[in-house]
């Protein structure tokens, strides 16, 4: 008799495909990337289901296909959750202390840099001109 | 840097500017804004000068190895005093308007 497909492997397996590579639309919405609690969501539910699909398959291996792949599929679903949690939990949070960026009360040091056309922006043009500035530093290589 | 667009009428009408600083020479920024729709200067420091100025360089953090600046917001105020400031200690979580628009308004209640 021709095995059943067990399609709880192979759908598994891409929920946590996809869970890998929907980071870089979740990281847009500041609120699933604080945590990126939607990710974990899709690499849980597809574990779940290649674990449903390895006990189809190593219980009535008769009638279900999947003992080689299955085994095969989850070792690098847990391995990319792995590497997931490695990122976001350990080099993620290896950000410099920057103990001497000035404080509350301390002035900020002035700057004067070209803007995206090209034309030169002081902080005290800004200031001048304003109540008050918001600095916002960013990592850049867009 | 999305969101502080989106909010951006709130700074102005406080006569709060925001800008933001990177170290992408200004033909990166100018496209990168346009595709973004971002009408805030981004200024450029690819010397990281200003950055290391402020001590919130990440060395080496960048592609190939480039010394780009950590997630830092300062909100200064018109004397250029620093008020309010969030130094994160995760890449991926960074101050969101509301925080900076909330920090205003404890620094000086609506109306005065």
């Amino acid at each position: 008799m021709k095995r059943k497909w067990n399609w709880p492997i192979w759908v598994g397996f891409v929920v946590v495909v996809a869970g890998l590579f929907s980071y870089e639309f979740f990281a847009r919405f500041p609120i699933t990337r604080d945590f990126p609690w939607a990710n974990f969501l899709l690499f849980g539910i597809g574990i779940a289901l290649l674990l449903v699909g390895l006990f189809r398959a190593f219980g009535r291996p008769q009638v279900y296909r999947g003992k080689i792949f299955g085994s095969i599929f989850i070792t690098i679903a847990v391995l990319v959750v792995a590497l997931f949690s490695y990122e976001i939990f350990y080099v993620l949070r290896q950000v410099p202390a920057s103990v001497g960026a000035p404080r509350v009360g301390q002035k900020a040091p002035d700057f004067l840099l070209l803007d995206q056309n090209g034309k030169p922006v002081g902080l005290g043009d800004l200031l001048s001109k304003s109540k008050g500035v918001v600095v916002i530093f960013y990592r850049g290589f867009w | 840097m999305r969101s502080f667009q989106q909010r951006l009428s709130e700074f102005g009408t406080r006569g709060i500017r925001v800008v933001g600083i990177s170290v992408d020479p200004p033909e990166i920024n100018q496209r990168h804004s346009q595709k973004l729709g971002y009408t805030f200067p981004l200024l450029s420091d690819p010397s990281a000068k200003i950055i290391r100025r402020y001590d919130v360089l990440h060395p080496a953090a960048g592609p190939k190895g480039a010394d780009i600046a950590r997630p830092a917001e300062f909100l200064l105020d018109s004397n250029g005093v620093v008020r309010w400031v969030n130094l994160t200690e995760n890449i991926a979580v960074r101050a969101r308007p509301e925080q900076v628009l909330e920090a205003l308004n404890q620094l000086s209640p609506a109306g005065q």
